[in-house]
């Protein structure tokens, strides 16, 4: 009985997975040709899914009735508002990427699965309270990106971006894993449940290394500072509808991740992590900000403000309490929705041929050529900026604000001078778009899907993006509740 | 009144060139007239508190509006503004009209929501906001060097305001509560008060601005378009007097006391350095922005003289500089359409050809000297009244920045408008035409009305004047000789000697 109550508790996952295996037979057989009907059998698959998990969330699920396989899966209110971004993500991926890839003429029937089997891993990982499963979903998602990023074969700057990521992404598995082995040598348990159990009172220097070596490779996991270096190449190399892909959902689950790791797991020991992860919020916020000032292609610059930003989101953790759980999924929700609509403005960004327009020089006098495309962008750079009213602040607000309320005020104070750095480049991108002679590079109309989603996507982080406030504080609080249960 | 000039920012956006100047000129106004409704309907004997509306509609904060008499002048301030805003812009704004009328109106909602705010966060939000429209203002419609300018503007702002935000976290954390009536009525312990007062002065300070964080003003004048400019100066830098009266004194007083001579020391600079500035400025919006500078600093002073005096004057001032110096750029930007340079040297003996121009830029400057019968006297007499009962040489030193006032202000007088008319293409220019009436007209009776019966300005906010002089009695700075002493003691000494 117990397997089967288990065998319930998954079924968004084993949706996922069947629907994945078979339609992976469809492309064997119908090959490239199947490509445009896998999409949208994998949007369905991933919107059922969706739909299975959000009741979980409504319900603010949490405790040993969600635990499957002898605690080695969690199916809580956390994982669920984290399941949600993460399929949202993919199938706003899955809807825009046919028209790029056709446009390029490298659409492949293995594209559209590969996200959903990336989409699998995440949702793994975000559910795992077991060092083995964080792990099996981590290589999951990760092996999946690694191939998505090197998608568009016969482009070099395509095949970098897969390498890179791929040797950097193994180098910070074997950290990760390295650190694995050793908290389980001094705890004797893979149970998030056990090693929590143990670690408690004075910790000892190899488990403290465990710990440190864990964070350590999900640090790079979450592109944060100072394990942020591969992230510009990837973002740039990478087709822009797998950027649009991974920028939110990756960042979801690996912070995510990282969070019920750090609060359950570690979460006796918030001391011994806790300076860790300030520094490591400082550095990214610092890094993305100055690293983006120079950037000339979009994507790039997208690459530092998403560091940027995973400093912000640090923050939160390092609050490291229920408020600050919370403010860091709101900011999460948000980050996704201006991502989303950073991606998919950057998308119909394309000139007279069709190609992708990425310097951000030929956005000069965009708002003269294209008004409602600056319109977005505009909205999604002031967003990003932290401005009011724009959505973005409220992220940053709900951050800052657990700062304080965990008595750390030189940290908030810091990271809020450090965001009138970020400020400068954010505006520049507007100023170039609205102040600046209209070079007319960008041509290219979009199809109504790009445009409803973005349209979506902006009216979200809108000001009227405040009227969600209490719905959305409400669930992120009740999936935050889930997590400190142990506490 | 905040929805309809948003709606019309929306309609406008969407429409032509033509129907976007009627739209935006019959959003500001319909939110003219619900302002003299406003006022109308405005008890003045009443509740401190008029016309809130409360409502839970976010997590973390409120949506909660009022206004007190202070709130209320500063808003029919910005309702006034606004048409003859629009009006200045008609013909100037070629390019985008829809775009620029769009942004217009909402500074005109985000303003009006400063001033009514009632809570914390609210406040952050409206304030903060005004950033992004004024910064495209500035930075698509500016003059040639609007691009640093208009960087300058938003960095310079953007800084100052990020501190008050820890401190607003701080405050509500501290006391549990975001609303403003509330916080005005509790006590920080001191300590607290101290950072506190600095993080809010690090934003009103720049908003203000007082020397020396005033350089983005003359940037972001010269470069904005006439009517950001009129706004610029008119609304915008009331916001940080305003903040001074609605945070700083009454949530802080003690460390209000304790920071006074900062103030007046910066105040007394600013009042005179900028003074001497412009009278050696060549370009006339540069003048006027520094006059702007200087009039601000007649305005701190005021508000921290700790006394009725003070804070009324210190209120008349801005409104009266809100006019004046708005009718004064409008004036520059006059001649500016016909000329397209700022250059005091290009123009003169404007009277003979512009005789209906000539009398209402001396008007104007007459109200910025501070000439008896209009509104620069009223506000300036009583704040200097104020400071007096409390140091006489600052008031020395204020005064005599108010005569290089009159020295600069006359000399641009005299070589724009008498002299001869050295340049053919200026004693060309035409006269007024009827919308340029239209616009000079209200103010030039606001002025007068003012400056004669200033009474039915100061009726409405006398009560809040005297709500925050009775909050303000449990800590006043030091007179003339203590000063220099708290100024040299550490600060925990000068806090004993506050109470």
């Amino acid at each position: 009985m117990d397997l089967f109550r288990s065998l319930m508790l998954v079924l968004p996952e084993e949706v996922l997975s069947l629907s994945g295996l078979a339609l992976l037979l469809v492309a064997a057989w119908g090959g490239d040709k199947a490509s445009r009907l896998i999409s949208i059998l994998c949007v369905a698959a991933l919107a059922g899914a969706a739909f299975m998990v959000a009741p979980a969330l409504c319900s603010g699920a949490a405790g040993a009735g969600t635990e499957a396989f002898g605690g080695q899966y969690r199916a809580d209110a956390f994982a669920a508002f984290a399941k949600l971004l993460i399929y949202g993500a993919a199938g706003v991926t899955l809807i825009v990427a046919p028209a790029f890839f056709d446009r390029v003429k490298a659409m492949r029937a293995e594209f559209p699965l590969l996200v959903l089997f990336a989409a699998l891993g995440m949702g793994l990982m975000v559910s795992a309270t077991d060092l083995l499963t964080l792990y099996i979903g981590l290589e999951l998602n990760s092996l999946s990106a690694y191939v998505l990023a090197s998608f568009l074969r016969s482009d070099e700057r395509s095949a970098e971006a897969g390498l890179k990521y791929f040797v950097l992404g193994a180098l910070a598995s074997g950290i990760l894993l390295f650190g694995m082995s050793l908290v389980y040598g001094f705890t004797g348990t893979t149970s998030f449940t056990g090693i929590r159990a143990v670690l408690t009172g004075e910790i000892g220097t190899g488990a403290l290394f465990g710990v440190i070596f864990m964070l350590c490779g999900l640090a790079f996991k979450i592109s944060a500072a100072p394990f942020h270096m591969w992230t510009p190449d990837v973002y740039e190399g990478a087709p822009t509808p797998v950027t649009a892909f991974f920028a939110p959902a990756r960042e979801v689950a690996a912070l995510c991740l990282t969070m019920r790791v750090a609060l359950d797991a570690f979460g006796a020991q918030v001391g011994a992590w806790q300076q860790i992860v300030i520094f490591a919020a400082l550095l990214s916020i610092v890094i993305g900000a100055l690293g983006a000032i120079g950037q000339a292609n979009i994507k790039r610059l997208l690459a530092y403000s998403s560091i940027n930003n995973v400093g912000f989101m640090l923050i939160g953790l390092a609050a490291a309490t229920p408020k600050g759980a919370s403010a860091m999924l709101v900011y999460l929700a948000i980050y996704v929705a201006m991502s989303v609509a950073a991606f998919v403005a950057v998308l119909l960004l394309r000139d007279a041929e069709g190609a992708s327009v990425e310097a951000i020089g030929d956005l000069a006098g965009l708002s003269r050529t294209r008004p409602w495309l600056a319109l977005s962008l505009a909205a999604v750079m002031f967003s990003l900026a932290g401005i009011p009213p724009l959505f973005g602040f409220w992220g940053k607000f709900l951050v800052f604000q657990a700062a304080v309320e965990a008595h750390l005020v030189a940290l908030a104070a810091i990271g809020i001078a450090a965001s009138v750095i970020g400020a400068f480049y954010y505006i520049k991108i507007v100023k170039i778009m609205y102040f600046d002679d209209a070079v007319d590079r960008v041509k290219g109309a979009g199809d109504w899907a790009h445009t409803a989603i973005l349209a979506l996507a902006t009216l979200a982080i809108s000001p009227l993006g405040y009227l969600l406030t209490r719905w959305l504080g409400g669930l992120a609080d009740s999936a935050a509740a889930a997590l400190f249960l142990a506490a | 009144m905040l929805l309809v000039p948003l709606a019309g920012a929306i309609a406008c956006l969407m429409a032509g060139a033509p129907t976007a100047r009627w739209i935006a000129l019959a959003a500001t106004l319909i939110d003219l007239a619900l302002g003299v409704v406003l006022w109308a309907n405005y008890d003045i004997g009443g509740a401190q508190w008029q016309f809130t509306e409360r409502a839970n509609l976010f997590a973390g904060m409120q949506w909660a509006l009022g206004i007190d008499g202070i709130a209320l002048l500063l808003i029919i301030l910005s309702v006034f503004l606004m048409p003859i805003c629009i009006g200045a812009s008609w013909k100037s704004i070629e390019t985008r009209v829809g775009e620029y009328m769009a942004a217009f109106l909402l500074m005109e909602t985000l303003m009006i929501g400063v001033f009514s705010a009632q809570d914390l966060f609210l406040f952050y939000i409206f304030f903060e906001a005004g950033l992004i429209p004024m910064y495209l203002i500035i930075g698509v419609w500016g003059g040639a060097e609007r691009i640093y300018a208009s960087y300058k503007f938003f960095l310079y702002t953007l800084l100052g305001s990020v501190l008050m935000l820890i401190a607003m976290f701080w405050m509500a954390n501290e006391a549990g509560n975001t609303s403003i009536p509330v916080l005005m009525a509790y006590d920080f312990p001191p300590q607290a008060q101290t950072w506190l007062w600095l993080a809010f002065f690090a934003s009103f300070a720049v908003k203000m601005p007082m020397w020396p964080v005033h350089t983005w003003l003359p940037d972001a004048h010269v470069q904005a378009p006439t009517a950001g400019s009129v706004i610029l100066a008119g609304v915008l830098l009331k916001m940080g007097g305003y903040g001074f009266i609605r945070f700083s004194l009454p949530m802080f007083p003690e460390a209000s006391a304790q920071f006074a001579w900062l103030i007046f020391a910066l105040s007394m600079i600013a009042v005179v350095v900028t003074s001497l500035i412009a009278l050696a400025q060549h370009d006339m919006k540069k003048l006027i922005a520094y006059s702007s500078v200087a009039h601000m600093g007649i305005v701190t002073i005021g508000l921290f003289a700790f006394n009725r005096q003070g804070l009324e004057g210190a209120m008349i001032v801005m409104l009266s500089h809100g006019l004046v110096s708005g009718a004064l750029f409008l004036s520059v930007g006059v001649i500016y359409d016909r000329l397209h340079t700022r250059e005091i040297d290009r123009y003169g003996g404007l009277a003979i050809n512009m005789p209906k121009y000539a009398l209402f830029f001396m008007l104007f400057t007459m109200a910025s000297v501070g000439l008896p019968g209009t509104s620069g006297f009223v506000g300036e007499f009583l704040a200097l009244a104020g400071i007096y009962q409390l140091s006489s040489w600052v008031t020395a030193v204020c005064t005599t920045g108010i005569i290089l006032g009159a020295a600069y202000m006359l000399y641009l007088y005299r070589r724009v408008i008498f002299g001869v008319q050295k340049n053919a293409d200026a004693a060309a220019m035409p006269d007024l035409d009827a919308r340029e009436w239209a616009m000079m007209v209200p103010l030039a009776l606001a002025v007068l009305w003012m400056g004669v019966y200033p009474e039915s300005f100061l009726a409405p906010m006398r009560a809040d004047i005297g709500a925050l002089d009775a909050r303000l009695a449990q800590a006043r700075p030091e007179g003339d000789a203590k000063i220099k002493v708290a100024a040299a003691k550490p600060a925990a000494a000068a806090h004993g000697e506050a109470r």
